[in-house]
């Protein structure tokens, strides 16, 4: 199997991550090497094998809905890159 | 003099209670040789001045009753440290503030730690040199230029250089035991569940683990006991009986049944690491051990099981690293192409390719091919696990297939950096405990670890295992200082 630079492309799109021609181009030949290694699996038949998707063993515990941490609006507001006062802010999604 | 900074845990925290020491003077003591030794980068963010004035308060109303009275500690970077800067060695966290704490951290808080600071890593705990992070590769203390490991490389570093007594990592697939292995230390990775992944920048959600790196197997055991609490804050927590690891700590192993697996033989393993493993082995007899040989035949697939696994939930972790609510942003000239720059810019070059891999697995037609399928190996990894513990008690192996290496040496080969992992990756995989203790040195002098890999929520005997090896094997790390001028 190869990773062509459109799917790369692709890939990029899917990710949220920009990837100019040059940088295209270096992923594929490492993305190409590391699935070189990892079709490995085909060699193992799995056709009676359950998924395992998790080890922890556990049912999940019920809790009542309710807040336990609040009033840390300005601290969580502080850690947003653009400057306001009571909002995220986002460039323009609306004409 | 008493050398302060060279003292195990364990007689840090009696010479504390005696009040051979304070705090003040033991947190100074660290606080001076962290200054002298800024050439490793192994911190990123150093608390030095509030570490002193916590100290103080302590000396002022000491509580000699808890567990870590009055001690300084530095912290792996990727634990959230309510108030001072997070940044899990990526530039797109690069400002980041926690307003919580994680329950790993608090726990140790709660006992009298003091935070002396935040350590280097691999960005977002993906690397296994420490040569990912966006503030620098670390220096391993060992040599010049060498890797301390990687991902908990900052970690491994101050601790075998004297910069923080004991300290914490994370592991994901080798992240504790292949850096402790690298730098003549002890690193615990315990059972997925055992320690809350609360507050921790997440990586590989079914994997990650806490654990403790220290000088010794009791102080291990001494932090294990502390980090280790069921957390409803975390779904994935588990309600067991936890042991008082460093009370029950013993030595006698007599009748215990440890496991050879064959598997883990590699092709152009160095002999050393052969002949480090047979000495381990002697070690084991010597204790009272009965060794068995075990076989556990998916081994080979569990390093292409992992980077499949774990990028997947990297891309799916890594979403949310947006540039909206915290963090790096870059211009950009609509929402779409904003979220694109910024995390072209904000995120490193591997963690760029483990996102770009986790989301072609997970994509439209290739998700039963790949993701499916790992599941499934992942399931026989276990399966071969669990088979193994029917006749023994623990397995023995290396910690890794080779000692340290040069920086720069693996950077552009990623799939011969991956191969770092082969004999620690299968345990993150079956969600067991498993430990690595130094046991001896290559030719160049530089240090090997055996890994010591037990059942589900089986951390006392392992450790048991550990510290009756420890006595035997006597290994001392050579440290010069080469890096204080």
């Amino acid at each position: 199997m190869t990773i062509d630079l459109k799917t790369i492309k692709h890939i990029s799109k899917l990710s949220r991550i920009s990837v100019d021609d040059d940088k295209a181009k270096k992923l594929a030949g490492d993305m190409n090497s590391i699935f070189d290694f990892i079709e490995k699996l085909k060699e193992l038949d799995t056709n009676n094998v359950e998924p395992l998707t998790s080890v922890a063993e556990t049912t999940l515990k019920l809790r009542i809905d309710e807040v336990k941490s609040g009033n840390i609006r300005e601290q969580v507001l502080k850690n947003s890159p653009d400057e306001n006062e009571d909002f995220f802010v986002v460039p323009r999604v609306v004409e | 003099m008493l050398d302060i900074t060279s003292l195990t845990l364990t007689d840090l925290v009696k010479s504390i209670k005696d009040k051979k020491i304070s705090s003040e003077e033991t947190t100074k003591a660290f606080i001076d040789r962290g200054e002298k030794s800024r050439d490793l980068n192994a911190y990123i963010t150093e608390d030095f001045s509030n570490a002193l004035d916590k100290a103080r308060a302590f000396d002022q109303k000491p509580n000699f009753d808890l567990k870590l009275p009055g001690i300084p500690m530095a912290v792996k970077d990727l634990f959230c440290t309510n108030g001072v800067k997070t940044t899990a060695g990526s530039k797109i966290l690069n400002n980041f503030i926690p307003p919580y704490e994680s329950t790993v951290t608090q726990n140790i808080w709660n006992e009298g730690a003091i935070l002396l600071g935040k350590l280097n890593c691999d960005e977002f705990a993906m690397g296994s040199s420490n040569e990912t992070s966006f503030f620098g590769s670390v220096q391993s203390p060992i040599d010049k230029d060498l890797v301390p490991g990687g991902s908990s490389g900052g970690s491994a570093s101050a601790l075998a250089a004297n910069l923080t007594p004991i300290t914490i990592g994370t592991d994901t697939g080798g992240s504790i035991r292949q850096p402790a292995s690298f730098t003549g230390t002890v690193g615990l990775k315990p059972t997925y569940g055992s320690c809350s992944r609360y507050g921790i920048v997440a990586f590989a959600s079914s994997l990650d683990q806490a654990g403790p790196m220290s000088k010794n197997v009791k102080d291990c055991a001494l932090l294990q006991e502390i980090i280790s609490t069921y957390d409803e804050k975390d779904s994935t927590s588990i309600d067991f009986k936890r042991n008082a690891y460093s009370k029950e700590l013993t030595n006698n192993i007599k009748g215990k049944k440890i496991g050879i697996p064959k598997e883990y033989t590699v092709d152009g393993m160095p002999k050393e690491i052969e002949d480090l493993w047979t000495k381990g082995i002697e070690h084991a007899k010597d204790c009272g051990a009965e060794i068995v040989e075990i076989s556990l035949p998916h081994t080979n697939y569990a390093l292409p099981a992992y980077y499949i696994v774990a990028p997947a939930e990297a891309s799916s972790n890594l979403a949310r690293y947006d540039g909206v609510k915290y963090g790096f942003r870059s211009k950009g000239e609509n929402l779409i192409d904003m979220y694109e720059k910024t995390r072209s810019e904000g995120f490193g070059e591997e963690v760029q390719r483990r996102i770009m891999i986790g989301t072609y697995v997970l994509s439209s037609g290739y998700y039963d091919a790949y993701y499916i399928k790992a599941q499934k190996v992942r399931k026989l990894i276990k399966n071969d696990f669990d088979e193994a513990y029917k006749k023994v008690d623990a397995i023995l192996t290396p910690s890794t297939p080779s000692a340290a290496f040069k920086i720069g040496e693996k950077t552009n080969d990623p799939v011969s950096m991956y191969l770092n992992d082969i004999f620690t990756v299968p345990v993150n995989l079956a969600g067991l405990p498993a430990i690595s203790i130094p046991a001896g040195v290559d030719a160049k002098g530089y240090p090997l670890g055996l890994q010591i890999i037990g059942k589900a929520f089986d951390e006392q005997n392992i450790l048991n295992i550990a510290y009756a090896m420890e006595e035997k094997i006597e290994f001392k790390n050579k440290i010069t200082d080469w890096w204080i001028k």
